[in-house]
């Protein structure tokens, strides 16, 4: 097992390596002068000159490079242009709110997902299926920044439950990590109908039911919990859905998380924060695919081997 | 089968609408009608008027044009791009293979549309950086899948044949290698169609996309955002067109999979 992580690990660099240098690219894509693009047409050419030794555009591309990745190995990704503060502690200062709205939505998916893709499996081709897959199949058609919206309309504006944005109250999560959850409990829901129904084909299941286990129990007991392993997979599969999902679910909601920070530093032409927040996201996804892939390795034994 | 067909039907009825749509509704997409603005549904004007007393269905026609668009012009340029780079990686092997492998774990280190809104933030909203962007990312699932499908089939007897009369190695590939791994190509594109849909409508719904007064369906959601108390309707019929139109085209993939590829049902 050990061998398997420490190889798992050391394929993540090169990866890590080349998403550093395409986000370190990526300012240069700018079109025209970036001092430029950020100050405006209008700006002195003293503000212009100094924006650019603060950024370091001055220097030739490999001088700033080594710049970059020395700042990245120190935890820095420097400074933030519209708040005047390192990038790394604007980006630290909102992680909590969006791991919380992730965990939350993802709660919001299991919790959606379990009973749907169950009461498939169970009634099969039956009407509960049917309603229960068009449910899924709704969930993964309505893109989260029209099911957002829509969810503010009828339980914020209509029926005044909950608040419109926000934060403070778990009120306040609801909506936000209904949207965002959506999408990855249909996913989830039609993986576990597919496990499940395979699992109730087993010869295990005839013999519980032989036994007398009631359906329920056999189902909950034994076939779901032999439908674990993809189940979790999908769910590992997804983080990076709900990663990028919440930079549209904070814009919505007003939600003060890192993807909202990348869209304002975005309107603000706040490069530097941009970099930031682009490289913060990119990295903790290949982090959380990492782990994905340990815990499964570990899960099934079968995966270390190959 | 009969939900796979109701896919089609939407995918059709949608392209009909925006084909011919804008040409039979009264009001132009642009048409103010300022005393009436945020009027809702009426016999008058169907979906409604939007902040500018704009006609909601013209500006929802005229933006189906452009969800259409991009659809097409990412998903052919990706697949074009695509189906080249992984076709010749998966048969040349070796170092090309091992470099196209590399730059695809890259790219698909990132999430998806992250890197779409990287580039779109840098290279300046409009529809052209939106293809470009998505294309940036899309391209990297049909090399992969080519890639995959080539490797199997270049192994196979009649193109050992072919290999053995002298046939040069891209007329194996054009005549084939690559036209057995097209259904499979069909399938992705179909599904990757309602993918480039509704990255299109989020970067549009973000401000990065379609900038107004261009109608699209995402920058009309966006626009409604601010009329969720007095005009819900902004909101609920462009979501509602976007949901359907990348229903359909999920549905119409799903269909084809199962007709193409026998294996997966």
């Amino acid at each position: 097992m050990l061998a398997y992580v420490v190889r798992r690990c050391l394929l993540t660099v090169p990866v890590l390596v080349g998403v550093a240098t395409l986000v370190f690219l990526l300012i240069h894509l700018v079109p025209g002068d970036p001092a430029e693009a950020m100050l405006g047409e209008s700006a002195a050419p003293t503000d212009l000159a100094a924006l650019r030794t603060r950024l370091g555009l001055d220097q030739p591309l490999a001088v700033q490079y080594k710049r970059f990745a020395t700042g990245l190995l120190h935890g820095q990704m420097g400074t933030s242009f519209r708040y005047n503060t390192p990038v790394t502690s604007e980006i630290l200062s909102r992680l909590g709110r969006t791991t919380e709205l992730a965990l939350t939505a993802m709660a919001v998916a299991i919790l959606i997902a379990l009973p749907l893709g169950v009461l498939g499996a169970v009634y099969r081709g039956r009407a509960p299926d049917q309603i229960a897959m068009l449910v899924s199949l709704a969930g993964v058609a309505m893109p989260n920044f029209w099911l957002g919206p829509v969810l503010a309309i009828v339980f914020a504006i209509q029926l005044a439950w909950l608040p419109v944005s926000g934060t403070g109250t778990w009120q306040h999560l609801v909506l936000p990590s209904v949207t965002l959850g959506a999408a990855l409990a249909a996913v989830t829901a039609r993986m576990t109908r597919t496990t499940v129904s395979d699992e109730l084909r087993e010869l295990y299941v005839l013999a519980a039911r032989a036994r007398g286990l009631s359906r329920l129990r056999t189902v909950v007991r034994h076939a779901l919990r032999n439908s674990l392993i993809p189940i979790v997979t999908i769910l590992g599969l997804q983080l990076g859905t709900v990663l990028t999902g919440t930079i549209v679910t904070e814009t919505i909601f007003a939600w003060p998380g890192v993807g909202r920070l990348l869209i304002q530093a975005i309107s603000f032409r706040d490069y530097p924060l941009v970099q930031g927040c682009i490289l913060f996201i990119a990295v903790t996804y290949v982090a959380m695919n990492l782990v994905v892939d340990v815990l499964y390795a570990w899960l099934d034994p079968r995966i270390r081997y190959r | 089968m009969i939900i796979r067909r109701i896919g089609l039907v939407i995918v059709l009825v949608t392209m009909a609408a925006a084909i011919v749509g804008p040409a039979l509704v009264p009001y132009g997409p642009a048409a103010l009608d300022l005393p009436q603005r945020l009027a809702g549904p009426s016999g008058t004007h169907l979906l409604g008027l939007d902040e500018l007393g704009r006609d909601v269905l013209a500006r929802l026609l005229t933006g189906a044009r452009v969800s259409l668009f991009v659809g097409l012009a990412v998903v052919s340029l990706s697949v074009a791009i695509g189906v080249t780079i992984g076709s010749i990686a998966g048969y040349a092997g070796g170092w090309l293979d091992e470099a196209v492998g590399r730059a695809m774990d890259i790219l698909l280190a990132f999430p998806g549309i992250l890197l779409a809104i990287a580039l779109v933030a840098m290279l300046g909203p409009s529809l052209q950086n939106v293809v470009l962007a998505l294309v940036t990312i899309g391209w990297v699932s049909y090399a992969r899948l080519v890639r995959g499908q080539v490797l199997k089939v270049r192994e196979l007897e009649y193109v050992q044949a072919a290999r053995a009369l002298g046939a040069p190695a891209w007329r194996i590939l054009v005549r084939h290698v690559v036209p057995a791994t097209l259904s499979a190509v069909i399938v992705q594109a179909t599904l990757g169609m309602a993918g480039a849909i509704i990255a299109e409508a989020s970067l549009s719904f973000l401000g990065l996309g379609v900038q107004p007064p261009t109608p699209s369906w995402g920058t009309m959601l966006d626009a409604g955002r601010s009329h969720l108390f007095d005009a819900p309707h902004l909101t609920v019929f462009p979501g509602l067109a976007i949901a359907m139109l990348v229903l359909g085209f999920n549905l119409v993939g799903d269909g084809l999979r199962d007709r193409l590829d026998p294996r997966g049902n």
